[in-house]
């Protein structure tokens, strides 16, 4: 599904990226970890190509982005992303939020997508708040509908970053569940996260990333409970 | 206290200045201050209008990563912040309008005032544009939306509530400004008033009665300013 090889990215003369390889399989969950600083937010950014990559590839469902033949839009539609800051439109309600991508980009009619959103927002827990703005929303709301707002576009794949990151601890449940939902659903998603409790319970695959490498990758039961690298002994044992 | 009294003060205040010869001179030129007040108006509203657009415009070349277009969106900026107003006009009446086509003082008065008030508004479309949060393009680009998409349904709609304070300064700013096309012969307020003087010599009376009409529609403006700004921030 996704194919990533040799990704390298700096910012300006800080190295960020040391050269990531990783491949990921339809319909599995795969969780990022490791300390800030580590490059795992870049390292998702450069898989929809919101950040360009120094040199490496990303491959996804046989579609090569970093290529400059590939129409990026057109991936990205296939590619849904959750921030960390939700980034909703906040000149839009809630459902026109969630219909505006299908409506301009697809050029679905205004009706059909608006059953889309109306069931997506059923789906994340949100029905009766169709016509509120998002300022009137709480973080963990938010973040619910950004989910469904990136779903309207029927994705392939889900990327998250840090998306419990912001939110108050309250609320950080009620995203985790609409995340769980979508994995058993069978969603192929990348989640870089501090949750170790969801990389545990809900991921397949945990890769632990330091200094822009990946240094470790196992099964959570695996990283969790022996991890063989010497960096992500000493990370887990400040965070769990 | 005696000049509280209605009926003293309309004898002793009142009928002197309704009995001078330049009060007589301006109300019996009304019609004239009417007309030019009406063109100047026109001159202001035409320009910022188009302002509009042409700001708009070379706000997005500006800000495009390719140099073919961010050049002559800077050159463009740059040249009408950075000369006066009043040699604009006349190097665009005299010099550069004659050899594209036979314009009349009020289309050389738009169209100058038109590429003046663009370059402003361009600085003030590319100030909103910046100030909407980084996020929202990503999120829209995130979606699958081109450049132009994003800027149009995410980007504009939230940039325009930056853009409104400064757009009205930009209008009054404009409608003062309008008075230099006085020396195209553009028959707008202050051409108005400067043939009276040269006919009557009453300058005191008609100057002052041009600044008064000019201080009345700055003042309407700003207060229309001030309802939106207060609107815009309950919204």
């Amino acid at each position: 599904m996704i194919t990533v090889k040799d990704l390298y990215k700096s910012f300006g003369k800080l190295q960020v990226l040391n050269g990531i390889n990783c491949h990921i399989s339809p319909r599995e969950v795969v969780c990022v970890i490791g300390p800030s600083g580590s490059g795992k937010s870049t390292f998702l950014r450069c898989v929809n190509q919101l950040e360009k990559p120094d040199s490496g590839t990303v491959t996804i469902d046989g579609v090569e982005l970093t290529s400059p033949r590939t129409d990026i839009n057109k991936v990205r539609q296939q590619v849904g992303m959750v921030f960390q800051h939700f980034n909703l439109f906040p000149h839009r309600t809630t459902l026109e939020n969630i219909t505006m991508a299908p409506v301009v980009i697809k050029k679905t009619n205004k009706a059909g997508a608006q059953l889309v959103a109306r069931e997506l927002l059923r789906k994340v827990g949100l029905s009766d708040k169709d016509d509120v703005y998002p300022a009137q929303l709480s973080g963990g709301q938010k973040q619910r509908v950004a989910i469904a707002r990136a779903l309207a576009m029927q994705p392939k794949v889900m990327l998250f970053d840090e998306p419990t990151s912001a939110l108050d601890p309250e609320m950080v449940g009620e995203v985790l569940e609409v995340m769980k939902d979508l994995a058993k659903e069978g969603m192929t998603m990348m989640v870089v996260t501090h949750e170790m409790g969801f990389a545990r319970e809900v991921g397949q695959r945990v890769l632990f990333m330091d200094e822009g490498l990946i240094v470790e990758e196992n099964t959570p039961e695996q990283i969790f409970e022996n991890p063989t690298n010497p960096r992500t002994q000493s990370f887990l044992s400040k965070v769990l | 206290m005696q000049l509280l009294d209605p009926h003293i003060f309309a004898l002793n205040i009142l009928q002197p200045i309704l009995d001078a010869h330049g009060f007589q001179i301006v109300s019996q030129n009304m019609g004239n201050f009417l007309h030019g007040t009406l063109l100047t108006l026109e001159i202001t509203a035409l320009s910022v209008l188009f302002g509009m657009f042409l700001g708009l415009l070379a706000a997005l070349l500006k800000m495009s990563r390719y140099k073919v277009l961010s050049i002559p969106g800077v050159i463009y900026i740059d040249f009408f912040r950075g000369t006066p107003l009043f040699v604009q006009i006349l190097l665009f009446y005299f010099g550069i309008l004659p050899l594209v086509f036979d314009a009349s003082s009020f289309q050389a008065a738009v169209i100058v005032c038109s590429l003046n008030s663009g370059a402003y508004i361009a600085e003030i479309v590319r100030a909103g544009i910046q100030a909407v949060e980084k996020g929202q393009m990503e999120a829209a680009r995130s979606l699958g939306m081109n450049n132009r998409q994003a800027m149009w349904h995410v980007i504009l709609p939230q940039a325009y509530k930056v853009v409104i304070p400064p757009m009205v300064n930009e209008f009054i700013a404009m409608l003062k400004d309008t008075s230099l096309v006085a020396v195209i012969g553009a028959e707008e307020l202050t051409h108005s008033g400067r043939i009276l003087v040269s006919v009557t010599y009453e300058a005191a009376w008609i100057w002052g009665t041009v600044a008064l009409i000019y201080l009345l529609l700055t003042r309407v403006l700003s207060m229309l300013g001030d309802y939106l700004e207060r609107r815009l921030a309950t919204e």
